[in-house]
């Protein structure tokens, strides 16, 4: 404990311990100024779920579109201007009324980071990565994301290479929106497939 | 290796702590652990599979009770001081106390990769059978589908193997698919109307 006075909360083991790995690279001329500061800023402001919701706004709108989404989705995902790391095997999975998707990454936290952001926490935990592929509609039910009893539900492990983007079903009686109106209807967890909309 | 990381349908870890929204760094470490990762990866030229398999290689209690970024601080510190960037006797004086590393790569270094696969064997439709195998080394195999026959829904084009980039600098690359299996045919209490996804490398397939 400090007796200076003035100083923040007790510095936790793992603050400590990401400032030690910090000095001793920093030391080595191995961390670039700002670079720090730039991870952030890119992905508090920059990526992030409102880029995936634009992508669904547009499948919405326009029916061409939503044909080249779900047949070479990366291409059509750079129409939109997003790509790039994690989101280099882009495949965009429907809704239907039928037909639920939802995106999983067993083995770690693997997410489609364009589109998406960075995956929240729940997203990267055991509790979800174990039991989304084994109760998927037990996890779904406790989430809240009702489903009819006789739905199918599809489960995608993002194991390899490829990305999933879950496509929403459109909120019956949003005929008049733009499609700007429309993104503001997308949430980040109907894209992952835990909600509908 | 058959790790802790491996988590697809073990039990027991009760429900979901969802949130419907949070910044991408709740605490400025966590931000700085992502950054240092990344400047780890590129100074010692790991590959996907080599920082992977440096989370993978955690200890088990500690992998189930830290967070995400304790993990990529735990692989990035791990790696800077396998590839000697840093001593770990310098890590724990700076940060006054214990500093945890991964444990030990268990599979020995890859020096012939084999040849290519760069013709998918299968095609759209084609009923597989995943090898029932346990790899010292990494994997993106997950266990829950070893040993199981599934359906080929998509090919996905020729990628290099995670198993061979983890543990070589020489590549080997493959063609990947989407497997399709019944839950009912993954797990003794499968639930009706469920299909998993897994995509699997050429070579995981008998």
């Amino acid at each position: 404990m400090s007796e200076e006075g003035h100083h923040p909360a007790p510095v936790s083991p793992i603050e400590r311990r990401v400032a030690a790995l910090e000095a001793l690279l920093t030391e080595r001329g191995l961390v670039p100024d700002g670079f720090i500061d730039e991870i952030t800023r890119r992905y508090e402001s920059e990526i992030g779920p409102m880029n995936g919701a634009k992508v669904v706004a547009r499948a919405w709108a326009d029916p061409a579109y939503r044909e080249r989404l779900l047949t070479a989705g990366t291409a059509a995902i750079a129409e939109l201007g997003f790509g790039g790391a994690e989101g280099e095997h882009m495949v965009v999975v429907e809704n239907t009324p039928a037909i639920h998707n939802v995106i999983v990454c067993t083995l770690c936290s693997c997410y489609p980071w364009p589109v998406l952001g960075l995956p929240p926490a729940w997203y990267k935990d055991p509790p979800y990565r174990a039991r989304m592929v084994r109760e998927p509609r037990t996890v779904l039910a406790e989430m809240g994301c009702e489903l009819p009893g006789d739905s199918e539900i599809r489960v995608w492990d993002s194991s390899a290479e490829v990305r999933y983007l879950v496509l929403p079903e459109r909120p019956s009686g949003t005929d008049g929106l733009t499609e700007r109106e429309l993104a503001g209807l997308v949430t980040r967890d109907s894209m992952i497939g835990v909600a509908r909309l | 290796m058959d790790g802790i990381h491996d988590l697809g349908g073990m039990q027991g870890f009760g429900a979901v702590g969802h949130s419907p929204a949070e910044s991408a760094f709740p605490h400025r470490w966590q931000a700085v652990s992502r950054a240092l990762m990344i400047v780890v990866s590129g100074a010692v030229e790991a590959s996907g599979g080599e920082f992977r398999h440096s989370i993978e290689r955690m200890e088990p209690g500690h992998y189930l009770t830290s967070s995400y970024y304790e993990h990529w601080l735990t692989a990035a510190a791990t790696l800077a001081v396998e590839h000697g960037l840093v001593t770990l006797a310098d890590l724990e004086e700076r940060a006054g106390g214990r500093f945890p590393l991964s444990g030990p790569v268990l599979a020995p270094a890859i020096v012939d990769a084999g040849p290519d696969v760069g013709e998918p064997r299968f095609g759209i439709g084609d009923r597989v059978q995943v090898r029932e195998w346990h790899p010292p080394g990494h994997t993106r195999c997950p266990q829950y589908v070893r040993g199981k026959a599934g359906l080929v829904v998509r090919v996905d084009g020729i990628h290099s193997v995670p198993d061979v980039e983890a543990h070589s600098t020489t590549r080997r690359y493959e063609a990947t698919y989407s497997v399709r299996f019944d839950a009912t045919d993954l797990w003794r209490d499968g639930q009706r109307g469920v299909a998993v996804h897994v995509d699997l490398w050429d070579s995981y397939l008998e």
